[in-house]
């Protein structure tokens, strides 16, 4: 039975762990500034490999997550929608819920399972092979080395998949929108844009942010963490998939929350 | 007519007893936790000179090691390096320093996601102002200097263990250090290959004259490479000496390790019984 002081503990650890989170994050864009300015910019040039594991190796399977994700909305808003006759609204229901939510969801669990977990087991690999000890000891500041240059690729590869991912999921809803709510095309892309405004895709890139970087520190964190012992690293990895997962909802939450709270009626 | 210098000459001082000792460690306490494992050690490293330390599995002689380099912080008690106290390092102190030092893990360490050159060129990359050219070059002449020309596209997971150690030498060595570290360079390599480990050091020494300290457990290769040994026992020093004074020691911790004879086993009911209540045996006479 939970005791009041086990919720206790408990609230201290998740506050203690998103304040190192946090902390992490800071000293990681700390060092991407002052990396700007060094002769070797080492974090930029780290940034590029990460930025193409990243970014261009989950475009395959986002791609096709995204446009199936989109169809099977169509198909949902569809099964309600034809009670009244309106099947001409499931272009905007799929360009909104793609463009605000589900782009930008889906692409996070996508990169928290490639590269979240994959932050995790490098840096914990590294840690339990002494790799990180080795780094400090030459004076080599691993997050820096090892930190900023992940955060740098998730910060620009992040939006640009959410986009891709809402571009892939109005193309899935336009399978359905062209087959069973004659529509074509053409009418289909207009009926989205015309669907959209701004805010909405502004939303969707916000959000793509914030979730790269709970991603990045979470990832990073559990590797720095891990203790010694091969087993330590799965334990590491599975601990960066979950965390990531919830804050990633948590942060979804507050973000679609405050943009709720500041849209005009 | 004037004298000339005689070496019999009562006030002559040897050439490394002028300088102050690389290192000098004064009642050194480190705790993980509650759990104390090295209490109060205190000795010096002098200037040039090979120091062994020795001891057993969980003497504490790797915390020792990683409490000098800086990776573990100490209770109480001072490390000078340098002339610098350890503990009132800045950041930025503990960086100059650290271009100073170099370091060999047991494991190696080697960055697996770089080749063998990458990784004796990054210290270069990131603390001198030399131009990749020069850098190259300089990769060269380290890796040759333990044997590893033409190693440099390797990755380390295509080299055997040896070479794994002899790369990590060279990458420690990038930065022409004054004071090497080794934690147990031959652990897990054949005796041949651990020979050449022991050579390396030797001529890392004679050729620069470097600072080195070694933590082994290895008496052959201990005894070859020492100009001094420091013998743990429980996170206590119980000899220090030239490997000439502790093979002289009769000491019965020192007789016992140096001689590698086994713990007495419990055999007696009260053993058995200090052993449940966490007392120490006593001693069998």
């Amino acid at each position: 039975m939970l005791s009041p002081q086990t919720i206790g503990a408990a609230t201290i650890d998740g506050i203690a762990y998103i304040g190192g989170l946090a902390r992490l994050s800071a000293y990681a864009t700390r060092a991407l500034f002052t990396d700007m300015f060094s002769r070797r910019r080492l974090a930029y040039g780290r940034a590029v490999h990460q930025a193409m594991a990243v970014g261009i190796g989950a475009l395959p399977i986002l791609s096709l997550i995204a446009f199936f994700i989109g169809t099977i909305l169509a198909l949902q808003a569809a099964y309600e929608l034809r009670k009244f006759g309106a099947l001409q609204f499931v272009a905007s229901a799929v360009a909104i819920s793609v463009s605000r939510e589900l782009g930008p969801l889906m692409t996070a669990i996508l990169v928290i399972g490639r590269s979240g977990s994959s932050f995790a087991a490098e840096l914990g690999t590294m840690k339990v092979n002494e790799e990180i000890d080795a780094m400090e000891t030459m004076a080599l500041d691993p997050i820096r080395f090892l930190v900023a240059p992940k955060l740098f690729a998730m910060l620009l590869m992040m939006p640009c998949l959410a986009i891709w991912a809402d571009f892939m999921g109005v193309l899935g809803g336009s399978v359905f929108g062209i087959i069973a709510a004659g529509f074509t095309l053409k009418t289909y892309i207009i009926a989205t844009l015309d669907a959209l405004v701004l805010r909405d895709v502004v939303t969707g890139l916000v959000k793509s942010l914030m979730f790269g970087i709970v991603i990045t520190t979470v990832g990073c964190q559990e590797g720095l963490r891990t203790g010694l012992g091969a087993e330590e690293v799965g334990r590491s990895t599975t601990s960066a998939v979950v965390k990531s997962i919830f804050l990633v909802v948590m942060v979804d939450l507050v973000f679609t929350a405050l943009f709720y709270l500041n849209a005009k009626p | 007519m004037t004298a000339m210098p005689n070496d019999s000459t009562p006030n002559k001082i040897p050439l490394n007893a002028r300088q102050e000792p690389a290192i000098s460690i004064r009642n050194l306490h480190v705790a993980y936790g509650e759990r104390e494992i090295l209490h109060g050690i205190t000795f010096d490293v002098p200037a040039g000179e090979t120091v062994v330390i020795l001891g057993g599995s969980g003497s504490g002689k790797s915390t020792l090691l990683r409490t000098l380099v800086g990776l573990e912080a100490p209770t109480s008690g001072e490390i000078i390096v340098r002339g610098k106290n350890l503990q009132k390092l800045s950041a930025e102190e503990w960086r100059e320093l650290r271009q100073h030092i170099g370091i060999s893990f047991q494991s190696g360490a080697l960055f697996g996601s770089m080749t063998v050159g990458e990784n004796v060129a990054l210290p270069l990359h990131e603390h001198t102002q030399l131009d990749p050219a020069t850098i190259e070059i300089m990769v060269r002449l380290k890796l040759n200097e333990v044997g590893l020309s033409g190693y440099e596209d390797y990755m380390p997971a295509q080299l055997s263990g040896g070479m794994k150690k002899r790369a990590a030498v060279a990458r420690a060595m990038a930065m022409d250090p004054e004071i090497l570290f080794f934690d147990e360079p031959s652990a897990g390599l054949d005796p041949i290959i651990a020979a050449g480990i022991d050579q390396l050091l030797l001529k890392l020494k004679e050729a620069f004259g470097i600072t080195i300290i070694v933590v082994t457990h290895e008496l052959a290769s201990a005894f070859l490479i020492a100009d001094r040994m420091v013998l743990l026992d429980k996170g206590k020093i119980v000899a220090n000496g030239t490997p000439t004074e502790l093979q002289a020691s009769s000491q019965p911790r020192v007789r016992q390790f140096l001689d590698r004879v086994a713990e007495p086993e419990l055999s007696q009911e009260i053993d058995y019984l200090q052993m449940l209540t966490g007392e120490v045996p006593r001693p069998r006479q």
